[in-house]
């Protein structure tokens, strides 16, 4: 913008033969009022809009490639958000900042180096041990877990499933619901009684048109009562417990499975341990590692663990990582027909400022000044844009609504991937509308004007 | 009071290719407030750049050009933007109306440039310049409802909305048959009445014979300026410039 001494010359600076009159302050005046003034915003707006308006298929057209890419972006944003969610509500689902404790590998002299879990060397007194406060204060509640396939038999009905040997804190760590009954109790454990309770699946399988609770099923032979049935916790995701049923840890030790003995105390593969808090995760981790290697006789000179830890947030974060990374690169893709369409935005414009070369010329000679005219054509392509982008939010969420609802995918829509989504396609019209808008505006009103 | 329009050794000379082209070549004249002037002169004579320079759509190449006092030579594109909207009402041969928009909407169009006018005012002072042409029934049509006489009464209505201080027509009747030449150029002559400054460029000498003062240019030079009731007395003029052609001459008309 031209401030008022560039615009004229002072006084000094006008050397002009003939001027009827010099330059003076009444004339400065004059020149300073005519500075002023000028066509609003939004006057211009309305100007833009009206041209939309009298070529509507045109516009419709030219927002469609907006339209489109705005809407893949807010859907797929939307559904990549929701498989992350569904993805670490499943992992969550079992128990929240849990670290899982497995037995080592075995290691031999010979360096020759078994399966993760094939030593069987976490025993009842390591459990007893992490669920001593002083030593691991950041653990709240530690799960042993006993694992174990059996053959189960309820009258006709038969079906070789998981069996989980655990004790009352199974409960508590692993989120489990029941649908009926009870739970394992401490009383269970120590009595080694036969009690099972069922997941959801095997309680339909096993006993489908009654009630579990109260009958007997034999397992590998032996005689159970079902004492409870777990809630479904829907489908077969990560770590289910629909598909299994579930002792007392010392009746799976004993009597189910004959577990080994280690240092006088009966061994089983997993220690599932929660934390008091997400922030208590790791000081958790590092207590479990000081107390089993303590346990387990380990020298502290920094040699290998004979166990090893799980932590649920990394299993989270990495999943979390990899699906944010796959929206991320589909939502790309969708971006990129949101460029396209605002190319197809700058074509038409540009063919615009050509059919209207002499509305241009003639809004000059009435006194449009550059920034008008320019003004005026960027609002076009900003209109096109932003209406295209607005209805494409419309679509892009009944697209990713409709998904949710069919259970085909899940979406959850959020703030930020639609204010991105709109900001965006308002910068493409922006980006693409200069170009178009330049050239209506220094067209020179008098070729214009006479331009066929 | 000085003069409306002060033009001095105007001078506009356009570069096309290696060509100079001068298409003005030193003109002078005033032209007071309220007078009614046709320019005439043939195709090529420049009278079409004296007009873009006096409209403020061009800049002069060398002298000066002071419109109601504004030193125009001097001023740059923003401000001569602004002289067009307040101080200068158009009128074309081919009228120029927007086709989309009724009558009223296309009068109201220089004062949304004007700014500081709310709608309402706007459409209001509009109404007014269409009853001053005498199109009151009319506002609500559009250009393609409405007479070619009825068009140019339109674009001279949004000529004069801003009350500007020069209504300034270029070839306003080219494009309309005798009978409604007639009429336009009764309207011009009653807005002149009424104190309109009117300058008229034209090539057609009964067009021209409405106003009460004539400056003929030939070749980029002012040759004629006497009132029109002295025009048929005087000496024709060359009708084929005796010495003033140019070589130039015929390498802009090709250029063209």
């Amino acid at each position: 913008m031209t401030t008022s001494e560039q615009s004229y010359p002072k006084p000094a600076d006008v050397s002009v033969a003939a001027a009827p009159e010099p330059i003076d302050a009444e004339l400065a005046a004059a020149l300073n009022e005519l500075e002023g003034g000028g066509i609003g915003w939004g006057e211009t707006a309305r100007f833009a809009f009206a041209t939309l308006r009298a070529n509507p298929l045109r516009t419709l057209l030219t927002a469609l490639g907006v339209l489109i890419g705005v809407a893949a972006v807010v859907a797929l944003l939307a559904i990549g958000r929701g498989s992350q969610e569904s993805i670490t509500a499943s992992i969550t689902a079992n128990g929240a900042n849990l670290l899982t404790i497995r037995s080592g590998a075995t290691n031999t002299p010979g360096g020759i180096r078994g399966a993760v879990g094939g030593a069987q060397n976490l025993t009842i007194a390591d459990a007893e041990a992490l669920a001593n406060p002083e030593a691991a204060p950041n653990v709240a509640l530690v799960s042993p877990e006993y694992m174990g396939n059996a053959q189960l038999v309820a009258g006709a009905n038969n079906l070789n499933a998981r069996v989980t040997g655990a004790t009352a804190n199974y409960a508590a760590v692993h989120n489990s619901s029941l649908a009926e009954g009870e739970f394992i109790s401490d009383e269970h454990v120590r009595t080694t009684a036969n009690v099972a309770v069922l997941g959801a699946n095997v309680a339909e399988t096993l006993f489908p048109d009654q009630s579990a609770v109260g009958q007997q099923l034999r397992v590998n032979g032996q005689s159970f009562s079902v004492i409870g049935v777990l809630e479904s916790s829907g489908g077969t995701g990560f770590g289910s417990v629909d598909d299994g049923i579930i002792v007392p840890l010392s009746t799976a030790q004993r009597k189910l499975f004959g577990a080994r003995s280690l240092r006088g105390s009966l061994t089983m593969q997993t220690v599932v341990v929660q934390a008091r808090s997400a922030e208590a995760v790791d000081g958790a981790l590092a207590e479990v590692q000081a107390v089993l290697r303590a346990e387990h006789r380990l020298p502290s000179d920094g040699s290998e663990d004979d166990f090893s830890v799980i932590n649920q947030q990394d299993i989270l974060e990495t999943v979390t990582e990899t699906t944010r990374m796959l929206t991320l690169f589909l939502a790309a893709i969708a971006a990129i027909s949101l460029l396209v369409g605002g190319i197809g935005i700058m074509n038409i414009m540009l063919v615009s400022v050509r059919e209207r070369t002499r509305e241009i010329g003639l809004r000059k000679a009435l006194g449009a000044r550059e920034g008008d005219i320019l003004r005026q054509f960027l609002f076009e392509s900003l209109a096109l844009s932003g209406v295209g982008g607005l209805v494409g939010l419309l679509i892009g969420t009944v697209i990713a609504l409709t998904l949710d609802v069919t259970g085909l995918f899940t979406a959850s829509l959020s703030w930020d991937a639609v204010l991105l989504a709109f900001g965006f396609a308002l910068t493409v019209g922006l980006f693409f509308g200069i170009a178009p808008a330049r050239s209506a505006a220094r067209l020179d009103p008098i070729v214009a004007l006479r331009y066929e | 009071m000085s003069a409306m329009i002060a033009v001095r050794n105007l001078e506009r000379t356009y570069v096309t290719g290696e060509f100079e082209v001068h298409a003005l070549r030193g003109v002078s004249f005033d032209i007071q407030r309220g007078e009614f002037v046709a320019i005439m002169g043939p195709s090529g004579s420049g009278k079409s750049t004296l007009m873009n320079l006096i409209g403020c759509l061009d800049t002069p190449t060398a002298g000066s050009y002071h419109l109601d006092g504004l030193p125009v030579e001097l001023l740059d594109p923003m401000l001569l933007a602004a002289v067009r909207n307040r101080k200068i009402g158009f009128v074309f041969q081919q009228f120029h109306l927007l086709a989309r928009n009724t009558a009223l909407e296309n009068v109201a169009l220089p004062l949304a440039y004007r700014g500081g006018i709310p709608a309402a005012e706007r459409l209001e002072r509009a109404a007014a310049a269409l009853e001053r042409v005498g199109l009151a029934d009319r506002m609500e049509h559009r250009p393609h409802e409405l007479s070619g006489g009825q068009q140019q009464r339109v674009a001279i209505a949004r000529a004069l909305v801003n009350n500007p201080a020069l209504l300034l027509a270029d070839e306003p009747t080219g494009a309309l048959d005798t009978h409604t030449s007639a009429e336009i150029m009764a309207l011009f002559n009653a807005l002149n009445r009424d104190g309109v400054t009117v300058v008229l460029i034209t090539h057609e000498p009964d067009v021209a014979r409405h106003a009460r003062r004539l400056l003929e240019i030939r070749d980029g030079l002012l040759v004629r300026d006497l009132p029109v009731e002295r025009w048929d007395s005087s000496p024709r003029g060359p009708t084929r410039p005796r010495s003033r052609r140019l070589p130039v001459r015929s390498q802009w008309r090709s250029a063209l």
